[in-house]
């Protein structure tokens, strides 16, 4: 159960989740879990009057954004890309995009960028225990028993 | 070769004032607990009052650590256990994530303040009854355990910041080693600020100021690595508004390193007979080094949000 230490918001790289400050708990989109329980899809996708924003089976989107992008590739819009198709970001989204630019010109992280917040604990901790090993060290150097005082 | 530049693009954890003051707080605790290991390992009895006035210290600065986390919750204060106990109904148990250092550090400051607790209630009956609750080797055996907890408690709040996808944070791996080596700093000078007017513990003053000097150098050579990694990330620019704070940073760690050098010298010319000559520098550097080592923490935390 959510007790509001917001760590959750320092790691999404995509900056949808935030604090609820009346709950004190983290939010983010749930594709509006009630509904798909009731049957429903997201209200989003219900309401999105250019059908942009669509919700169904993975299998079925990837192959009508596949036919979209080569729809777009053979009008000539070759900067158009599907962002998250592949298994480039985060070994692959479940939720994907059509872009017409780069990923970063619509606040998502490229391939380069999309890591793991992970990807930090051996580096910090190995770190930190080079750091604790001289810092002993030093210590020792320092309260060495000397024979005057 | 295309250069690497890091992009972020999250919101901020808003980690602000209460979590400062704890990284602050921890960081002194936990050095101070291991000085206070350290100075009883030196073999030298008239370390000892330093070394129990250490683990004394380290007493209100570890209890004021939780009372901060959970303060940081806000509204939702009074579930602070939940970061202990899951009590998902049909999965309930103990919340622990090795790969999570807020897990982790839970945890480890849970471990720290039972050390903390025996470490200090024995100082504070030695020093009444001239005996602990524990005889000295197993107590030296208890000191270096904790002491190691101490390590950790100090140096993950540093890698917490770097576990993430916050710009500056996580461009660099350097912050768990550069919180450890502040924090060692920064109750070195404490011990120094509490020690001076004690004459049974005068001995160890020049020999704080002389660590802490050590743990300055350290904590320079980390701060050079720090801009180094994050100007190679290109968020550099993210730190420009806060030199004001790094320039207080750098001055506790000068203020440290002057202050070592005099006092290797005066032990060199024949001990510690010219303390009390060095009483005020010992006020101006330990405040400057506190400062410090409060602002770095700052310049770090701020930069990022």
């Amino acid at each position: 159960m959510c007790n509001g230490c917001r760590n959750c918001i320092a790691a999404c790289p995509y900056g949808v989740i935030g604090i609820n400050q009346q709950t004190g708990t983290a939010h983010k989109c749930t594709l509006c879990y009630d509904r798909l329980q009731g049957g429903l899809e997201p209200a989003c996708a219900k309401a999105c009057p250019t059908q942009s924003i669509q919700f169904g089976p993975l299998a079925e989107l990837q192959q009508a954004a596949d036919v979209r992008l080569a729809a777009l590739h053979s009008q000539g819009a070759t900067q158009a890309q599907l962002y998250g198709r592949d298994d480039k970001v985060y070994g692959g989204l479940n939720a994907f995009f059509l872009l017409m630019d780069k990923p970063e010109t619509y606040g998502l992280p490229n391939a380069d960028n999309a890591k793991l917040p992970s990807r930090n604990d051996v580096g910090g901790y190995l770190t930190a225990a080079v750091t604790a090993v001289l810092a002993v060290i030093a210590g020792l150097v320092a309260f060495r028993r000397r024979g005057t005082g | 070769m295309t250069r690497f530049l890091a992009e972020h693009f999250v919101q901020s954890p808003q980690w602000t004032w209460y979590i400062l003051f704890y990284f602050f707080f921890a960081g002194l605790a936990a050095g101070a607990y291991v000085l206070g290991t350290l100075l009883r390992f030196s073999g030298d009895p008239r370390d000892e009052p330093a070394a129990r006035i250490a683990f004394l210290v380290c007493f209100p600065a570890t209890v004021i650590c939780p009372v901060l986390l959970t303060a940081d919750l806000g509204v939702s204060w009074w579930k602070f256990w939940h970061m202990m106990v899951d009590v998902t109904p049909g999965d309930t148990g103990l919340n622990f994530k090795y790969w999570s250092p807020m897990s982790v550090g839970v945890w480890g400051l849970l471990v720290f303040g039972f050390f903390v607790t025996v470490s200090a209630f024995d100082a504070w009956l030695s020093n009444r009854r001239s005996a602990g609750i524990v005889p000295m080797p197993l107590n030296r055996a208890f000191n270096v355990l904790g002491a190691v907890v101490a390590i950790f408690i100090a140096s993950y709040t540093g890698v917490l910041l770097t576990v993430s996808n916050q710009p500056v944070w996580s461009d660099t791996w350097v912050l768990g080693g550069l919180f450890l080596a502040s924090g060692l700093s920064g109750s070195a000078a404490l011990l120094a600020l509490l020690i001076r007017n004690r004459p049974d513990a005068g001995f160890s003053l020049g020999r704080l100021h002389q660590a802490d000097g050590y743990f300055s150098v350290l904590e320079l050579a980390l701060i050079v690595v720090f801009f180094i990694t994050v100007g190679a990330a290109g968020t550099l620019a993210r730190e420009v508004p806060w030199l004001p704070l790094w320039a207080i940073a750098v001055a506790g760690v000068a203020g440290s390193l002057v202050e070592a050098r005099g006092h290797l010298r005066m032990q060199t010319a024949g001990g510690a007979g010219t303390v009390a000559g060095v009483r005020l520098d010992t006020v101006v550097v330990s405040v400057l080094v506190l400062l410090g080592v409060l602002a770095l923490r700052a310049a770090v935390i701020f930069s990022a949000q």
